[in-house]
């Protein structure tokens, strides 16, 4: 075969990457003993970053994508596939996460957002990418600026999952309540939400959105990995909740188990089991508005 | 009664597989009533003529296999298996990572991501010997390939140096995806070499 027949970096291939993770769990890593727990656990994909959401609250300051020297160590430890973070708008961290092999980046509002204008634009790479949203709108944006998959925002690093199931209810309410328009109807929403008509009424066609939606932000244990599940993600993202736990192990494998069997309660019982400590939560609603993660990027 | 197809559905993309599946019924005809299901658990599988192993990650799926004893029913199981990407590592007689457990039911030696990473995944025109109506597209995601294949495994294609396409006596595997796409004609064939 001529290597000239080859296409890389399509939407199809981006959106079916995207895909391939779906029913899964990825897991927030910082080193590559974290990520070969993770990988062990029955993760489908680990995130590297260098620190852990909950992690970034405390240090405060610029949070800025990792180091390279860990990411490559975190691609060398595993051989299920790596995501990594950059800031919101950062273009050329995103190039260097892909020029190391980096499976799909997620533009993150979890670090410190370099533009608060732009977003990167995702169609000019050949890796795919994963954003965040809050609602059906700010969704629709992202994929129209190209990203591959979409996660709920939630609020990192609170390990309360709160936030979480307000993106998710909001996502897939939004699309239910399309049912009920004609197209000039959605077309004159589309306005109103500020997302392209053509993807409101793709939404409408499909019943959910035209990427894979997972959840993310506050995700702490089995039973909430599960209720996302069953609010209509197609799979979870956990960051803090795992290694900030006392047995991270044990709280894996369980996550894995309870997002497999996500409507299954005898399972979810079953592996909640001792789990040890959980990681310590916040209260939303005492943070300062500074502190609040969800509202970078729009 | 239908023609009762389950996918795996422990992890990876099952609703593809579903969908897939069910435009592939209507073209051979056996439309609905013909369900198209998920499958987790080995009750589900007994009743079914054929099953589906979808792509996502195959340590992660593998390991699910395993504690959910799924292995044996799977191994046993009397009807065809379409398998892709995932799936086809799971089918094998050998693979290049401990931590897949390969349920042995088509002789080969699979390499997992043998392509490389996402950014080395592609779309392309394959030919595949004895798939009439012209070159298949085929996309491939981080996919697998067959090193070497025994005697009585049918080599439907191959990228380079690489088996992409088999067919061991009613099983399919496929490194790349076809449930991603609108053409069902590996489809249409498995569900004929089962009868259908």
């Amino acid at each position: 075969m001529k290597l000239e027949e080859l296409r890389f970096g399509t939407e199809l291939l981006k959106r079916g990457f995207a895909s391939m993770q779906k029913g899964g769990v990825i897991m927030d890593v910082v080193n590559a003993g974290h990520a070969k727990i993770a990988e062990e656990a029955g993760a489908v994909a680990v995130m590297a970053l260098e620190r852990v959401p909950a992690d970034i609250r405390k240090a405060g300051g610029v949070a800025r994508m990792a180091d390279p020297e860990i990411v490559a160590e975190i691609i060398d430890a595993v051989s299920i596939p790596v995501m990594g973070k950059v800031r919101i708008g950062h273009f050329v961290e995103a190039r260097v996460l892909e020029s190391l092999g980096v499976d799909m980046i997620d533009e993150s509002e979890v670090l410190t957002p370099a533009d608060e204008q732009y977003h990167i634009d995702k169609k000019l790479f050949t890796v795919p990418f994963v954003c965040g949203a809050r609602d059906l709108g700010e969704a629709l944006r992202r994929i129209h600026e190209g990203a591959a998959m979409i996660r709920t925002k939630g609020e990192a690093g609170t390990g309360n999952v709160v936030e979480a199931v307000r993106h998710m209810r909001a996502i897939m309410g939004s699309i239910r309540a399309l049912k009920g328009m004609d197209r000039q109807e959605m077309i004159d929403y589309a306005r109103e939400i500020e997302a392209p008509a053509e993807l409101v009424i793709e939404c409408s066609e499909r019943g959910r959105l035209p990427v894979v939606n997972f959840s993310a932000g506050g995700i702490a244990t089995p039973s909430d990995a599960a209720m996302m599940m069953q609010l209509g993600a197609d799979g979870v993202f956990v960051g803090s909740g795992i290694f900030k736990s006392s047995n991270p192990q044990k709280m894996a494998k369980a996550i894995v188990e309870a997002v497999n069997h996500f409507d299954d309660a005898k399972v979810i019982a079953a592996v909640s089991r001792g789990l040890g400590e959980v990681m310590p939560g916040l209260d939303v609603h005492k943070l300062r508005e500074d502190e609040v993660l969800q509202y970078r990027g729009r | 009664m239908g023609v009762r197809i389950g996918v795996l559905a422990l992890q990876g993309n099952v609703s593809e597989h579903i969908d897939a599946f069910e435009r592939a019924l209507e073209t051979t005809g056996h439309g609905t009533p013909s369900p198209v299901f998920p499958v987790k658990r080995a009750s589900d599988i007994a009743g079914c003529v054929a099953l589906a192993i979808p792509g996502g990650e195959s340590t992660t799926i593998s390991r699910l296999i395993e504690k959910n004893h799924l292995h044996e029913p799977i191994r046993t199981f009397s009807g065809g298996i379409f398998a892709t990407c995932a799936g086809m590592v799971l089918m094998a007689t050998q693979v290049d990572d401990p931590r897949v457990c390969p349920l042995g039911l088509i002789e080969m030696t699979v390499n997992r991501n043998a392509f490389g990473r996402q950014k080395e995944s592609f779309e392309s025109d394959i030919v595949l010997a004895g798939v009439g109506g012209g070159p298949f597209h085929a996309v491939f995601i981080r996919a697998p390939v067959a090193t070497s294949a025994g005697a009585g495994v049918h080599v439907l294609a191959r990228v380079g140096q690489g088996i992409v396409a088999v067919e061991q006596g009613k099983h399919m595997a496929l490194s790349f995806h076809p449930e991603l796409g609108s053409d069902t004609r590996l489809h249409e064939r498995f569900l004929k070499n089962l009868g259908f």
